[in-house]
């Protein structure tokens, strides 16, 4: 955890500064008769993220946060597996969308979480991959007439059948 | 006599067909989001507002405040049968739910947090017609710099009475403010903080986005690592003369904790960033000074159920008052179904009360829908969400990335912005692992496109002189307060090392 926080703390201050330098492409004082420049608010505000982060830092020297003063890991197996297969499995989901449509992508990440990491029965796991897209289909295409991505053109044929059903 | 004949409109409004129907889902919905653990109000509001953009503004406030209301109801539910808090509101209803269940009296447990959620909800709702409007025509007047103080003020209530790591806090609130900065200079329409030169950052970075990636991945994330899966249930045996007799016995026991619950929960919602969750810890705390029977407190005691109950449905219906009156919300829930009502065309704030009327006694007319709808339908079907606990998280789960999802892309239509509700989620769970509290930040990017703006035409009205901040009659009190507040936690800490040395 000690070592986690004072990692953590430099890499948000190096954002910071970032943030404190893109804002600086715009005016940050104050011009006559037009007010502050458009730099100006996120500018104060990034310095004052820095500051906070040394603040912080300064904190940790002291061993004064609980992290600081942990020897504990940031996380055990258990925390990381999980974090990294279901983080994992999020980034896979949103990867595959352009590819494979929205609906498609939803079918995948179901039949993943459900039977791969919840070892669910195979029954339940189709039942759940395949009638949420359908049902999310007729709510955002059908009821609230918001196209999701379709993906490649291998899934048109789907979502044509899909259309005619709808309209 | 108008505030009645207005509230009796919107009560009309409110039991329309459709406005009732969404009410009852709402309340149901919420009465699940709330009893399932990890999950609270503030993610349910959070996950499904992009699915509100199909109905009115006036028909998607009162679903998503029904969703608040029955998610308030909900906690109480796996606090008393699981022993794990639904959502941190609950948290002071675990101290006494939780061992009034071990003892086999879960039922009494459970009839007595309805009870008291009833008459807390109503005491808050009646206490917010009779003040809202009050407070709105004072807000009338409100410049720039009266707006600037009264954010600065929403800020400062974090810092000072937060409770968390003070320099953590203020990085957060800093965080949100300047996402909200990306993308365009609303003054002058030059380009800001394109970040990497990504284009998509020249659309600016949403509310919702930090909001799905906060509440429904980070903590879909951090309820995973945290639970383990390791939950046993107490099954509540409840039957209808059973009910009638908890009923009594509930208000006989519980009738103080649920009036002084009721009462401070209020007036602790409507402060900028204090909420449910303090306001139900402080009844719980203050039920336990004032009572004959102290030693009762943790191990079982009805009024240390209804105190926490009562209070933190008045905190969430206090919390309204000043998101609808001035514009700043009192908790995040409530930054979320403001930064909605942005998205709906709405202009919160004083000017509400007048250019929408209907809509805001609509809402407020709901309350009193919601608060009935949710006492009923928590006592009829606590059964059924006993039985609905018993979800595997490891179906849940999966269906909360995928709401997110979807619900993210169908607000903002863009595959950027998808990406960055996984970052914001995947960064809020390592952020939340260091004690980063993430409600400032979500609060700070639906404030900041207010905040700033009023900063700057301030400034320009002062010529550059922040003393406009101290010199007028209703910003200057503000801003003290706030400052007052902002060096609360250094002044406690210089009175501690005092005591020390």
């Amino acid at each position: 955890m000690r070592k986690g926080e004072i990692s953590l703390v430099g890499v948000l201050a190096l954002f910071s500064i970032y943030l404190m330098w893109k804002s600086a492409e715009l005016p940050i004082g104050y011009i006559r008769g037009q007010g502050p420049g458009g730099g100006f608010w996120p500018f104060w505000l990034s310095l004052g993220m820095l500051l906070s982060c040394v603040i912080i830092a300064w904190n940790w020297s002291r061993d004064k946060s609980p992290a600081s003063a942990s020897d504990e890991p940031l996380m055990d197996a258990f925390g990381w597996r999980t974090v990294m297969l279901v983080g994992g499995g999020v980034v896979g989901f949103v990867a595959l969308i352009p590819f494979v449509s929205m609906y498609g992508a939803v079918c995948l990440f179901m039949l993943y979480y459900v039977r791969f990491l919840g070892r669910h029965s195979w029954p339940l796991t189709l039942g759940l991959a395949l009638m949420l897209p359908f049902a999310l289909f007729f709510f955002f295409e059908g009821a609230m007439q918001i196209s999701m991505p379709q993906g490649l053109p291998f899934t048109q044929p789907f979502f044509d059948l899909m259309y005619d059903i709808i309209y | 006599m108008e505030v009645f004949s207005f509230l009796a409109d919107g009560i009309f409004l409110a039991l329309q067909p459709v406005n009732l129907a969404l009410i009852l889902i709402g309340v149901t919905v919420g009465l699940f989001i709330g009893a399932m653990p990890g999950l609270g109000s503030v993610n349910g509001v959070a996950i499904l507002l992009p699915i509100t953009f199909l109905v009115p503004p006036a028909s998607a406030i009162i679903f998503l405040a029904a969703i608040y209301y029955g998610a308030m109801y909900g906690g109480a539910i796996s606090s008393v049968t699981l022993g794990i808090p639904g959502a941190s509101t609950a948290v002071a209803t675990t101290f006494d739910g939780r061992p009034l269940a071990l003892q086999g009296r879960a039922s009494l447990a459970l009839v007595t947090a309805a009870l008291a959620s009833f008459v807390g909800g109503t005491v808050a709702t009646v206490f917010f017609t009779l003040f809202a409007p009050l407070l709105a025509s004072v807000a009338l007047n409100f410049g720039p710099p009266e707006i600037f103080a009264l954010m600065l003020l929403a800020f400062a209530t974090f810092v000072g009475l937060g409770g968390d790591d003070i320099p953590k806090t203020i990085f957060s609130i800093c965080f949100g403010l300047v996402l909200a900065t990306v993308g365009f200079d609303t003054i002058s329409g030059a380009p800001r903080l394109v970040l990497f030169d990504i284009q998509g950052f020249v659309r600016g970075i949403g509310f919702i986005v930090l909001a799905i990636g906060v509440y429904g991945i980070g903590e879909m994330l951090w309820t995973l690592e945290q639970t383990r899966g390791e939950i046993t249930t107490t099954n509540p045996k409840m039957t209808a003369k059973g009910l009638a007799s908890d009923a009594k016995e509930a208000v006989q026991r519980g009738w103080k904790g649920t009036w002084i619950g009721s009462i401070l929960g209020f007036f602790v919602g409507v402060l900028p960033a204090a909420g449910a969750t303090p306001g139900s810890l402080m009844s719980y705390g203050v039920a336990k000074i004032i009572s004959k029977t102290p030693h009762e407190y943790g191990n079982g005691s009805p009024d240390g159920v209804a105190a926490p109950e009562a209070a933190n449905n008045s905190a969430s219906t206090g919390a309204m008052l000043p998101m609808l009156t001035l514009g700043i919300p009192g908790s995040p829930t409530t930054a979320i179904l403001l930064g909605g009502m942005v998205i709906w065309g709405l202009t919160p704030g004083p000017r509400l009360f007048l250019d929408e009327s209907e809509f805001v006694w609509g809402l407020i007319g709901s309350f009193y829908v919601s608060n009935v709808a949710a006492v009923l339908i928590n006592l009829a079907f606590i059964p059924l969400f006993v039985w609905m606990l018993r979800m595997p998280f490891t179906i849940l789960a999966p269906l909360i990335v995928v709401l997110s999802i979807i619900g993210g892309f169908a607000a903002s239509r863009s595959m950027h912005d998808l990406w960055m509700i996984v970052i914001f989620g995947l960064g809020a769970f390592f952020l939340r692992k260091f004690d980063y509290p993430l409600a400032p930040a979500v609060l700070a990017i639906v404030l900041g496109p207010i905040a700033e703006p009023t900063l700057r035409q301030s400034l320009l009205l002062s010529s550059g002189d922040p003393s406009i901040f101290f010199t007028r009659p209703i910003a200057g009190p503000i801003t003290v307060i706030a400052i007052i507040l902002i060096l609360l936690p250094a002044l406690k800490l210089l009175r501690r090392n005092g005591r020390v040395s």
